[in-house]
């Protein structure tokens, strides 16, 4: 295993029915590295990012995320319910609409994964999960219920929730779009710290100045392909494939 | 002439109508504990992905659900004998027919309550690294069951009720003991009143329990 590269995807395909979701997608995720990936609606970018933790199983390709991988080019069996767990317990992910689990306390949220997956004393997860919740500023909420809170509070429990694992890596599946406009910087900044902390991460976004200014690498989709990838700056600030352009050209006016 | 009612003689029957109210009570909890057991795995074969077990399972439920009680009772004690050789006391085909018959109801509504759990609920407990029978039990059941109660609890109503069709087969429930009674009273109106007023008074508070979970605001 190539130990600077943390995800790495060959040949990865998925099918709903006869629509193609993924033709043939392969990508590399440098360990530390934030890799925003975008695109318009439809292009495949979450099913993409739900098949690295595979919650979406790829119909083919392979699929490595730190010391686990998963062939799918020669098998047809679905994996087994604990090899997928196993799998899943070393990514971390944040949904679009929270999922925080409504009838937790918030500190039972972040607790959760810990205690029911990875056998950890409660003592220690919650000491682990208030030292969580401090750092994503809600130390103060901790017996609160998902929700009294606000949308870019749950999204920060939701973050902390997913850190709780230790994951190797962070996958935001477009983390701030249901998020009123005045609460989305309190998630970003998050975000951000966690970027420059060297957590290895993979953004669905639309947030194009933050995609610039965070990420390292910028990934383009469209139809289920990868049309363009380069450094974050270079593939938002001067596209070279006309169908990068054409997208990035309704956002010019976020990007000032 | 007027009718002139008298409930006075019922009092020399209360032995009679006390084994009446613990064979319709005991029925009805016994048949709901079994029928809940076996409606969980109903439910969960029927959301499992075995096909050969789903279609098993709804055909059960379909044909529990589409048929009458009364006539699956005698059915049961009459006809399976016949065809099996299987010789069932009435208590045992009475426990038999109404387990599976609320077994085919709960079943549904506790299929209803799982499938209605938020895609994204299991979205987040399968990412976490959760097995599925951690999922079930630590993010599906606990919401599901707020939901499933009120309708559990209807159901159990329902088959208090049925109790009552025991008496075909002359287990000793409530309504058999106030057939009895009638007989030798010859009183039909004042034991059938009586008898009306016991299961008013054991089930009207429960639902008003279900009532009151179902105002509970929850998720």
């Amino acid at each position: 295993m190539s130990n600077t590269r943390m995800i790495e995807l060959v040949g990865v395909q998925k099918s709903f029915g006869t629509l193609q979701v993924l033709k043939d997608i392969s990508l590399t995720v440098e360990k530390g590295a934030v890799v925003a990936l975008i695109g318009p609606s439809g292009s495949g970018k979450s099913t993409l990012l739900r098949s690295i933790n595979l919650l979406t199983v790829p119909n083919s390709g392979f699929i490595r995320v730190g010391d686990h991988s998963m062939d799918f080019s020669s098998t047809q069996t679905l994996p087994r319910d604990r090899d997928l767990a196993a799998f899943r317990a070393r990514t971390g992910m944040v949904f679009q609409g929270f999922n925080l689990f409504p009838h937790m306390t918030v500190e039972q949220n972040v607790m959760e994964g810990p205690v029911t997956v990875l056998r950890t004393p409660k003592a220690a997860a919650r000491d682990q999960a208030r030292a969580l919740l401090a750092k994503v500023g809600l130390a103060d909420k901790a017996e609160m219920r998902p929700d009294s809170l606000s949308g870019g509070q749950k999204q920060r429990v939701a973050i902390a929730r997913a850190l709780a694992m230790k994951p190797d890596v962070m996958l935001f599946d477009e983390a701030t779009s249901a998020l009123d406009p005045e609460l989305v910087g309190e998630v970003l900044a998050v975000i951000r710290s966690l970027a420059a902390e060297g957590m290895t991460m993979l953004l669905v976004t639309h947030e194009m100045a933050f995609a610039r200014d965070v990420a390292d690498r910028v990934v383009f989709m469209r139809d289920g392909c990868v049309v363009e990838e380069g450094p974050a700056r270079q593939v938002i600030e001067q596209p070279s494939h006309p169908a990068t352009q054409a997208f990035l050209s309704h956002f010019h006016n976020g990007l000032a | 002439m007027q009718y002139q009612w008298d409930f006075g003689f019922l009092l020399q029957y209360k032995a009679l109508i006390g084994v009446g109210v613990l064979y319709t009570v005991g029925f009805t909890i016994a048949t709901a504990l079994s029928g809940l057991v076996v409606g969980c795995l109903v439910a969960l074969l029927r959301l499992s992905h075995l096909r050969a077990a789903t279609w098993v399972v709804t055909a059960f439920i379909e044909i529990f659900r589409c048929t009458p009680v009364l006539v699956q009772l005698v059915w049961c004690y009459y006809a399976l004998p016949i065809l099996t050789g299987l010789e069932l006391t009435p208590a045992t085909a009475a426990f038999l027919t109404l387990t599976l018959y609320g077994a085919s109801f709960y079943g549904e509504i506790i299929r209803g309550g799982i499938i209605s759990v938020d895609m994204g609920q299991w979205d987040a407990g399968r990412a976490l690294g959760m097995r599925r029978s951690q999922l079930m039990r630590r993010v599906v059941l606990p919401q599901a069951m707020r939901r499933m109660v009120p309708p559990l609890v209807n159901q159990t109503v329902l088959q208090l009720k049925n109790t009552s069709l025991l008496s075909v087969l002359a287990v000793p429930d409530l309504l058999y003991q106030g057939q009895l009674i009638t007989s030798a009273s010859y009183r039909p109106l004042e034991t059938y009143t009586m008898i009306a007023v016991i299961y008013f008074a054991i089930l009207f508070p429960l639902t008003r329990l279900a009532h009151r979970l179902e105002a509970r605001p929850g998720h």
